[in-house]
């Protein structure tokens, strides 16, 4: 059987994607935010993933408003990054495990979540900046990956509630996976920003540090609230914390807090970033 | 004309359904804006660009404008309009700022300040 190594949370704004190809991860603005990462590449190092299944957000490069899939799991051979408008450096693509993807899809659906199956799908920063992030340096990337990208931008939104269930029921088809395949489950986005109307530039320091809390001990916490009120304590961007919230939700072993890091602000986002250990039932018990 | 529905969460517009129907036209235009040389059409001739995708009075004056809120109002989503603001060379703090009605500089302090 498969085994869940862990999950890593992170922001992914897309100034990260500037910072980086200028070098700049020592300079004064940035370094709080680059000093987060070492420590869970120092975990990666040790927990060997062979494949990452990534729960974001899709900003505008792969999907429009004429086709807006709640819940979208690609199934594809390799995912290609593309210009998102601004002009942040393209990323080398990434290969997919199309046969972990499909088990997914089918384990998912039969769970009764009628998820949208995408064997293309181009995938933007919400994805790539967090992969550059925690395998830095160019070369081929050590992990194959199964994306899940959550609508996060027009409304309604799956609820925190549902957002956790997703990843329940993740976390349930990766332990029925065949084979010895370590998996890392990742979640990104947030923290608190919100970046239109009169409230732009909204963070919420309190609220993002009751969710990390939360996030290590009692996950569950976190869905006794609606999309609406994650707007409105987290900013209308703030949302994305429901790739968090799914990738918590994914680990069912012995769950314990490896690593975590909050720095506000980079560029208008409370940025965050913590790594989970999760020791599988079956170990957890021997041990 | 259409307007956004009230969450009860002020300054805080909310991209639902309706919004979405009624920014289509600009919300496509600005997807299109993906592509390098698109970017470039538009910048080559403006009207002509806006004409292609249908765009409403109200999100033509909205584009012309470059007033966020503006865009907001016309439908816009801010992702999509993210790669307008790209073209004008603007980041999301000259953004922030704009809508904010502060000065750049003043919409970064408060931004560090949130972090203390």
């Amino acid at each position: 059987m498969a085994t869940i190594v862990g999950a890593i949370t992170t922001s992914h704004v897309p100034a990260i994607g500037r910072a980086i190809d200028k070098g700049l991860e020592q300079d004064p603005y940035w370094k709080p935010f680059f000093d987060g990462y070492p420590p869970a590449r120092a975990w990666l190092a040790q927990a060997k993933p062979d494949v990452a299944v990534i729960f974001y957000q899709d900003h505008g490069l792969n999907f429009f408003l004429d086709k807006m899939p709640t819940f979208a799991v690609g199934a594809a051979p390799e995912y290609r990054n593309a210009d998102e408008g601004w002009g942040i450096p393209t990323v080398k693509p990434v290969k997919g495990d199309p046969a972990l993807s499909w088990h997914v899809i089918e384990s998912l659906v039969a769970d009764e979540f009628d998820v949208t199956t995408c064997q293309e799908m181009l995938v933007d920063h919400a994805l790539t900046l967090p992969m550059a992030l925690l395998w830095p340096g160019g070369g081929d990337w050590p992990v194959r990956i199964v994306p899940i990208a959550m609508n996060h931008v027009q409304h309604p939104l799956p609820s925190p509630r549902r957002a956790y269930r997703l990843g329940q029921s993740v976390g349930r088809a990766l332990e029925a996976w065949p084979g010895d395949a370590r998996v890392l489950v990742m979640g990104t986005g947030g923290l608190s920003h919100q970046l239109d109307g009169e409230r732009a530039g909204f963070i919420n320091k309190p609220f993002d540090l009751m969710c990390m809390d939360a996030l290590v001990n009692e996950p569950e916490k976190l869905t006794r609230y609606s999309a609406l009120d994650i707007v409105r304590e987290a900013g209308a961007q703030g949302t994305e914390l429901m790739a968090w919230i799914a990738a918590r939700a994914a680990l069912t072993g012995r769950v314990s807090k490896v690593h975590a890091n909050y720095h506000v602000p980079i560029s208008n986002t409370a940025t965050g970033l913590m790594v989970f250990d999760n020791q599988p039932a079956a170990v957890a018990r021997a041990a | 004309m259409t307007t956004q529905r009230d969450y009860g969460i002020p300054g805080t517009p909310i991209f639902d359904g309706t919004m979405a129907a009624k920014g289509y036209a600009l919300n496509r235009m600005c997807y299109s804006f993906n592509s390098a040389d698109n970017r470039a059409e538009f910048k080559r001739d403006e009207d002509a660009y806006c004409r292609r995708f249908g765009l409403s009075g109200e999100q033509r004056e909205a584009v012309a404008s470059r007033n966020v809120l503006q865009l907001i109002a016309a439908g816009g989503n801010i992702y999509y309009l993210a790669k307008f603001a790209g073209i004008l060379g603007l980041d999301v703090q000259d953004i922030g700022a704009q809508q904010t009605g502060m000065s750049k500089d003043e919409f970064k302090a408060r931004l560090l300040a949130a972090g203390r």
